[in-house]
C-alpha cells in the first residue's frame, strides 16, 4: 500500500501502532532506551486505518500492530525486534538515527 | 505450592517404604558417600539401600562408648613403636585424639539426623504431589487455592499442563544427573554437544507448553501456581527473569575469552533493555485495564464502540506472556551460541541445579517445625 510505503520512508525508525496496544508501547520503550525516537502512526486513529491494517498483513505480518521499520524495510514485529536486540544486530541498524548525545 | 496443612496430619517418624532415588532429589546424592566416614558400617549386612545405611550408623554412633572407638584410632601395634617416647607425650596425645574423635562423632550423628528428616519430609511431599497429580486436580496447594477460584469446573487443559510439567520437572531432575556425571567423567566434546542440545530443547519444550497453557487460562500461567513457592517468589511475567538467568550462570564461566566477554556483557544489556521495555508495557497494560474496567467497559457490544474491551486486554496478556518466553528462550540461544560447549554443559548444569534447589527451599520450608500458636 502507498500509505505505508510512504509513512515507512518517511523517517528512520517507523513503528504502526494502534493505541490501545500495549505491545506497541513496549517496542517504542525499548526503541527510547535505545535514544532513538521512533515515529508512531496510530492506524486505529487514521480514518484508513482499515485499509492500512490490512495492506500489513499482507505484507507478512501476523499481527498487524507493532509494526516496525527501519530505513523503510519492514523489520517485523515484536519477536523480530527482541531477536535482533539480543543478538546484537538492532544497535546497528538504529545507530544513524540516535538522538545525538548532548 | 502450600501442602502444610496435609503435612501436620502426619508424623515425621516413620520412615516410608518406598524411597525415592537420589537421582529424583538430585541434591540428596551425599548421602552415599556417608558409607565412607566410619569403618564398620558395611559390615551390618543389610542390603544395600541407603536409609537403613544411615540408621545404622546412627545405631553404632549411639552404642560406642567414648574410650572405647574403632576405625579412627591407631591400631594398638602403633602404641609399641612409640614405646621409646615419654608416656605422659602419649597419654596426651592418645586423649586428644579421643575427644576430637568424640567431638566429631556427635557433629556427624547431628547432621545425618537434619539430613534425613530432611529427605523424609521431600519424599512424603513427593508422595503427595504425585498422588495429586495422577488424581488431575487443580494444584492450587492449601489455602491460596481456595482464593483462586477453583472451585468452578476443573479445566482439563490445564489438568494436562500440570501433568506435562511433572514430568518435565522429572526429566530436568535426570538431564541435570546426567549433565554432572558426563562433566566430571570428561567426555568429549561431541557427546557433550549431545547433551547441551538436550537441555537447551527441553526448555524450549517448556516455553511450548506454556504457550498453549496460557492460550487455556492466561491467569493461572500468570499466578505461577504451578510452580514452588520460591520459584514464584522470583516471577516475572510467567516465569524466571531473563536477566536472573544471567546472573546464576556468570560466576560458573571461569574461562571467558576477551570477546566473549564484551559479547556477554553486550546480551546482559540488550537483555536488561527488553525486560525492562516489556516491564513497561505491562504496567501500562495494567493501568489501562483498571481504566477500563472503571469505566464498565468489559465486553463488546457496550455504549462505546472501538474502544477496547477489558476482554481485549486480557487478550493482551497472552502475547505478553508469549513474549516473556520469547525473551527466555532468545537469551538462552544468544547464551550458548557465545559459549563453547564445555562452558555451556557448566552453565546448563549450573542453571538446572539453582531451579532444583529453589524447589528443594520450597519443600524444606513448607514442612519447617512451627511454633505451636
Amino acid at each position: 500500500m502507498d500509505k505505508i510505503t510512504r509513512l515507512a520512508s518517511e523517517k528512520g525508525v517507523v513503528i504502526f501502532s494502534k493505541s490501545s496496544c500495549c505491545m506497541c508501547y513496549t517496542v517504542n520503550i525499548l526503541f527510547q532506551e535505545l535514544g532513538v525516537s521512533p515515529v508512531v502512526h496510530e492506524i486505529d486513529q487514521d480514518p484508513e486505518g482499515r485499509e492500512m491494517e490490512k495492506a500489513l498483513m499482507r505484507l507478512g505480518c501476523n499481527e498487524p500492530v507493532p509494526a516496525v521499520f527501519i530505513a523503510g524495510k519492514l523489520i517485523g514485529s515484536t519477536n523480530e525486534v527482541m531477536s535482533l536486540h539480543l543478538s546484537g544486530n538492532l544497535i546497528p541498524l538504529v545507530r544513524p538515527y540516535q538522538r545525538a548525545v548532548s | 505450592m502450600e501442602l502444610h496443612p496435609i503435612m501436620s496430619s502426619k508424623g515425621m517418624n516413620s520412615p516410608s517404604a518406598q524411597f525415592v532415588t537420589p537421582s529424583r532429589l538430585g541434591i540428596y546424592e551425599p548421602i552415599h558417600q556417608l558409607g565412607t566416614w566410619g569403618g564398620n558400617i558395611k559390615s551390618n549386612g543389610n542390603p544395600s539401600t541407603s536409609t537403613p545405611m544411615i540408621v545404622e550408623v546412627d545405631t553404632k554412633l549411639d552404642t560406642q562408648s567414648e574410650d572405647t572407638s574403632h576405625g579412627t584410632f591407631p591400631p594398638s601395634n602403633k602404641y609399641e613403636q612409640e614405646a621409646s617416647k615419654p608416656v605422659d607425650k602419649i597419654q596426651r596425645r592418645l586423649a586428644q585424639n579421643r575427644e576430637a574423635a568424640r567431638k566429631s562423632r556427635l557433629r556427624k550423628k547431628a547432621y545425618v539426623q537434619q539430613l534425613e528428616s530432611s529427605r523424609l519430609k521431600l519424599v512424603q511431599l513427593e508422595q503427595e504431589l504425585e498422588r495429586d497429580r495422577q488424581q488431575g486436580l487443580y494444584m492450587g496447594g492449601g489455602v491460596e487455592g481456595s482464593q483462586i477460584g477453583f472451585s468452578g469446573p476443573v479445566n482439563s487443559g490445564i489438568a494436562a499442563f500440570e501433568m506435562e510439567y511433572g514430568h518435565w520437572v522429572e526429566e530436568q531432575n535426570r538431564q541435570i544427573c546426567e549433565l554432572r556425571s558426563a562433566l566430571q567423567a570428561h567426555i568429549s566434546d561431541i557427546e557433550l554437544h549431545i547433551l547441551v542440545e538436550g537441555g537447551m530443547s527441553h526448555y524450549f519444550e517448556l516455553f511450548r507448553l506454556k504457550s498453549a497453557a496460557a492460550k487455556d487460562d492466561v491467569f493461572y500461567v500468570m499466578s505461577g501456581m504451578w510452580k514452588t513457592a520460591a520459584e514464584r517468589f522470583f516471577f516475572w511475567i510467567g516465569g524466571f527473569r531473563p536477566s536472573e538467568l544471567l546472573k546464576v550462570l556468570h560466576p560458573h564461566l571461569d574461562t571467558l575469552t576477551d570477546s566473549q566477554f564484551m559479547d556477554v556483557n553486550n546480551l546482559r544489556q540488550s537483555c536488561q533493555q527488553a525486560e525492562d521495555a516489556l516491564s513497561q508495557g505491562m504496567d501500562k497494560l495494567q493501568s489501562t485495564l483498571a481504566d477500563t474496567v472503571a469505566a464498565g467497559q468489559l465486553v463488546e457490544g457496550g455504549c462505546i464502540p472501538r474502544i477496547p474491551t477489558a476482554m481485549e486486554k486480557l487478550e493482551a496478556l497472552v502475547s505478553f506472556v508469549n513474549q516473556a518466553d520469547h525473551l527466555r528462550q532468545e537469551t538462552l540461544q544468544q547464551m550458548f551460541r557465545i559459549l563453547t560447549t564445555r562452558q555451556a554443559a557448566r552453565g546448563l548444569l549450573a542453571l538446572g541445579e539453582y531451579f532444583q534447589r529453589l524447589r528443594a527451599l520450597s519443600s524444606i520450608w513448607a514442612t519447617r517445625p512451627r511454633e505451636p500458636a
